[in-house]
């Protein structure tokens, strides 16, 4: 189909325009159900677009007959189409945990997520660095109106610092794409990696500044070293969906490092080749430093969580700064266990606390958990995938990341950091989990239902980390291959810029 | 012309910059509108600056290259949106808060609360 690549950002972002008409506003469980269904198709959509990107080559999609490099285009190729699908698993768990009652806080909650949706869907596919940053915007405004949902003074602030570093953000990212395009001449990203040798001395200095400006902007969104502070207490803060969701933020900041710093300034950019290489490698190894003694220090589940998006930015920066196709593969699959699995915690921080009653989810001794079992269960699993204990995924990602690295001389510093930050994960999660189910007192508290949407949605993402073992052999073999596409110029470039029409 | 459309964006971003670092919303308001500015016209100058040089073919005997024009005017569009957006997140913060400051309290020494308070603005 042709108009598939488009798919994706189309079906959200109709969904969201249709249930803002009469037929499905002003009716919370009309809201619920369409939006349910959306994702479904999203879902099978992104699934189909994997495939055909998988089997046929890159799908590239020209908006409006422009030809690249001057016009906008979509490029759908693996690396890109495998978050789009990430994107879509995800917010269905979210989604589906949203329907048992967090949406019904405020209003419009189904349409700004699908807006969201719409925007890292956005991000994703598209081919042009311009339109990265619109993209960055539409999924950054309905981020600003979802983390508010349903409003308290604690949500309050948290929005308050997060947009401003944003639109500052914003701003910065704009510099830097007028640099580039006053250097480069175009906004293409193949069209630049084509254009980056050619350069002359002069604004070689200038396209350099442009690409580390490029990284100020990526790191902030990916929540790397100096720039991560805002990212515990806005996704504590937020509310449970709303923070599951977040999980694929941070990684459309890596997303973008990946893309435009492997494609653009990646090994074959001669005078500009790797030039974020000396700033990733150590301040990949920081955040994580930092990761892991915030997860040490958290006072409650959901900083924990919010500490260990943290750790998995700077597990996977590190892989990026290896530059290997090999660490690239690692880190894509290291991508899709931490995405879901981190959304997942969230979603138990929030049963927990709901059962809890006045303890919440903090690290202090409260009643016992009416429905203890069922969510012990749920947590035990997560806790495990996301430390990294074997038979989950966690252990399969860090051993691919961990391969990779070997033969490096860097290896000296990956290897101990990242164990040593996975034993601060097992010694925080673990404290966690026995002052969470073990240190109670006297009777259960009241019996708090569970909804079964929520066990549903838990189910699902954490179904992933199993799936993700069993299938991994097809899935790093596809990982495998997206790297290739990603780090290989002579797969893409010619991909994009077609001779005559395609 | 350079030098000076040089000068005139750098101290926008200056000032910008300067008045997002202060601790009330309203002085970060202004800051990011005066950051939006000196990036719009950043941008404008991206296609390099150009006198008597319409952005349309056959109009003039050079032209000047049009897309920095889009990208401005993108650019205008959602800096517009967001700012709006930011002035009534600070109204609501100021309510929900009680003050107007970005971290939701005011942390001064104790003597000197009131009149440094003020002078800061």
């Amino acid at each position: 189909m042709q108009h598939l690549p488009i798919l994706p950002i189309l079906i959200p972002m109709l969904a969201a325009v249709l249930m803002l008409l009469p037929p499905l506003s002003n009716s919370i469980s009309r809201h619920r159900i369409f939006a349910v269904l959306v994702m479904i198709v999203l879902i099978i959509a992104s699934t189909w677009l994997l495939l055909t990107s998988h089997q046929q080559g890159t799908q590239l999609y020209i908006l409006g007959g422009w030809e690249p490099p001057f016009g906008i285009a979509l490029v759908a190729d693996r690396l890109s189409t495998m978050m789009v699908l990430l994107t879509s698993v995800l917010g269905l768990a979210a989604q589906l945990y949203a329907c048992a009652g967090d949406d019904n806080d405020g209003m419009y909650f189904h349409p700004l997520f699908m807006f969201q949706i719409m925007g890292v869907n956005g991000a994703f596919l598209t081919g042009d660095i311009f339109n990265l940053f619109v993209f960055f915007e539409v999924l950054l405004i309905a981020s600003y109106a979802l983390l508010i949902h349903g409003g308290g003074k604690q949500k309050t602030k948290a929005t308050v610092h997060y947009v401003i570093l944003n639109l500052v953000g914003s701003s910065i990212f704009l510099f830097a794409l007028g640099i580039l395009y006053g250097t480069f001449g175009s906004l293409n990203i193949e069209d630049m990696a084509n254009k980056v040798t050619l350069l002359g001395e002069q604004e070689q200095a200038l396209a350099k500044a442009g690409g580390l400006l490029l990284l100020v902007v990526f790191g902030l969104k990916a929540a790397l070293l100096p720039l991560h502070f805002w990212l515990p207490n806005t996704y504590a803060a937020a509310s449970a969906p709303v923070a599951a969701l977040f999980a694929i933020m941070t990684k459309v900041g890596v997303y973008s490092i990946l893309r435009v710093h492997t494609t653009i300034f990646g090994e074959d950019a001669g005078a500009l080749a790797s030039i974020i290489i000396p700033w990733l490698w150590p301040l990949a190894l920081i955040t994580l430093i930092m990761g892991a003694i915030g997860v040490l220090a958290s006072p409650s589940l959901r900083l924990t969580a919010a500490n260990l998006v943290i750790v998995s930015v700077g597990t996977l920066m590190l892989a990026t700064a290896m530059q290997r196709e090999a660490a690239t593969s690692a880190a894509l699959y290291y991508i899709i266990h931490s995405t879901l699995i981190t959304g997942a915690l969230f979603l138990i921080a929030d049963l927990i606390s709901k059962q809890r009653g006045k303890a919440e989810d903090r690290y202090v001794s409260a009643r016992k958990m009416h429905h203890g079992k069922v969510i012990g269960i749920t947590f035990f699993i997560a806790a495990l995938t996301v430390v990294g204990m074997p038979p989950f995924s966690g252990f399969v990602g860090k051993i691919l990341i961990l391969q990779a690295a070997r033969g490096m001389s860097e290896m000296v510093w990956v290897w101990p950091v990242l164990l040593i930050a996975g034993l601060a994960c097992l010694i925080a999660i673990s404290r966690a989990g026995t002052t969470l189910f073990w240190r109670s007192s006297g009777k259960s508290s009241n019996d708090v239902p569970i909804s079964r949407l929520k066990l549903i949605a838990v189910a699902l993402l954490l179904s992933a980390s199993p799936l993700l073992v069993m299938f991994g052999g097809p899935i790093t073999d596809f990982t495998n291959l997206a790297a290739a596409q990603l780090h290989d110029e002579g797969q893409s470039v010619y991909a994009m810029l077609p001779e005559g029409d395609k | 012309m350079e030098a000076i459309y040089a000068f005139c964006v750098g101290i926008l971003t200056t000032c910008g910059f300067f008045l997002v670092l202060r601790g009330r919303t309203f002085t970060v308001v202004i800051g990011l509108t005066l950051l939006s500015y000196a990036v719009n016209l950043f941008l404008f100058a991206s296609g390099r600056l150009k006198l008597d040089s319409a952005a349309v073919l056959g109009q003039s005997a050079e032209y000047s290259d049009p897309l920095p024009q889009a990208l401005v005017l993108t650019a205008i569009v959602i800096g517009f949106a967001m700012t709006a957006f930011v002035v009534i997140l600070a109204m609501r913060s100021r309510a929900d808060q009680g003050n107007d400051h970005v971290d939701g309290q005011i942390r001064l020494p104790l003597n000197q609360t009131h009149i440094s308070d003020k002078r800061n603005g």
